[in-house]
């Protein structure tokens, strides 16, 4: 967790937590060349690992150049040129987050040789949604997008990020929705266990935000804890805080627990 | 897998009815504080006002229907992303 302290892994391995994924996503400023991308995806392939690896965190990553760095196409290409030589690397799970942020051309067009990408190496999919008011558009552009390319198929795709108004159209078309807590601003955990409950916990992650925002790691170890306070059976709570991400990860072929 | 097992019962009210009551007066309090300064024409809180009207619904989709209020409902890509960032309701110029 590039953004975070070596404090977080600690609290996290302190609350159960066996393994984390980290996307690929901004880097709080955005970097001037693709050289910053080559030393970033170096960094979440093989420091990050090894970090958490002292907390006996086992750590997985993806990789893309995320939406937000995504307007200046020739930046976008030289990035995307570096993608495939990390690919190989043990803890790579596949392309994200990709996406859109404020759903432009430009991104869409990026957005679009990165399923091809993951397309062309049998990648695994993890997709950003855009926040607030652009969240439902860009959900939309983006389940076409990925509709619109016949290699793809929607059960080695999440998307991230899902909230009330996007996620039927998410799991209605056989994706995965991924559902992000935020200790403020948006997605809380009553509303997670809400929608969750609605869906029987069915094709469906959740994980905390972890950015460089007000975020707090133990979000899910703390909705865990909600759900048991809302009656939720240690079955149905292993199931989607653990069982359902196993399950959507283990199809990288690359994923395992011990 | 696991098959779903849903919750067993609890009283809801209990567990949220406190903090509910609270952000409800804070939005109060808000509206109040902006329009006491003369910035209640603002956009955004013209959006907060017309979402404000969907909790009166009588179906379990008030939270949904509230996100689709504050959300661009145009499908076309925009030219050029010019800002980074999401102000939470539709500005002027693109609603
Ligand atoms: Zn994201």
């Amino acid at each position: 967790m590039v953004s975070r302290t070596t404090d977080d892994y600690e609290k996290l391995a302190l609350a159960g937590c066996e393994t984390i994924c980290e996307p690929a996503f901004w880097a709080g400023f955005d970097r001037a060349s693709a050289q910053g991308f080559y030393d970033y995806f170096r960094q979440i392939t093989e420091y990050e690992p090894k970090r958490a690896a002292r907390f006996g965190i086992k750590h997985y990553t993806w990789l893309c150049i995320n939406p937000k760095e995504s307007e200046d196409l020739e930046l976008a290409d030289d990035v995307l040129a570096l993608i495939p030589q990390f690919l190989g690397k043990p803890n790579v799970l596949g392309i994200g987050e990709i996406g859109l942020n404020k759903n432009s051309r430009n991104e869409l067009q990026v957005l679009e040789k990165h399923i091809q990408i993951a397309a062309d190496y049998d990648q695994l999919i993890l997709v950003h949604t855009p926040h607030l008011e652009d969240k439902l558009k860009g959900t939309r552009l983006i389940l076409d997008a990925l509709k619109n390319h016949s290699k793809i198929t929607p059960d080695r795709v999440i998307i991230d990020h899902v909230e009330e108004h996007t996620i039927n159209l998410v799991l209605d078309q056989g994706f995965w929705a991924g559902i992000t807590l935020y200790p403020e601003s948006k997605c809380t955990p009553h509303r997670a266990i809400d929608m969750l409950e609605a869906h029987s916990g069915e094709r469906i992650w959740m994980n905390s935000a972890c950015d460089w925002g007000i975020s707090d790691p133990m979000a899910v170890p703390k909705t865990m804890l909600e759900m048991k306070r809302r009656g939720w059976s240690p079955t149905a709570i292993q199931r989607v805080a653990y069982d359902n991400p196993v399950t959507f990860m283990k199809q990288s072929g690359k994923f395992h627990l011990d | 897998m696991n098959t779903w097992t849903p919750p067993v019962n609890v009283n809801l009210v209990d567990l949220g009815f406190m903090d509910s009551r609270s952000k409800l007066i804070d939005l109060a309090a808000f509206l109040d504080r902006v329009q006491r300064v003369g910035q209640e024409g603002d956009f955004r809180v013209a959006a907060l006002k017309q979402a404000i009207q969907l909790l009166a619904g009588d179906q379990p989709e008030r939270a949904r229907n509230i996100l689709l209020s504050f959300s661009d409902p145009s499908m076309e890509p925009i030219p050029k992303a010019t800002t980074q960032g999401a102000v939470g309701a539709v500005p002027p110029a693109l609603g």
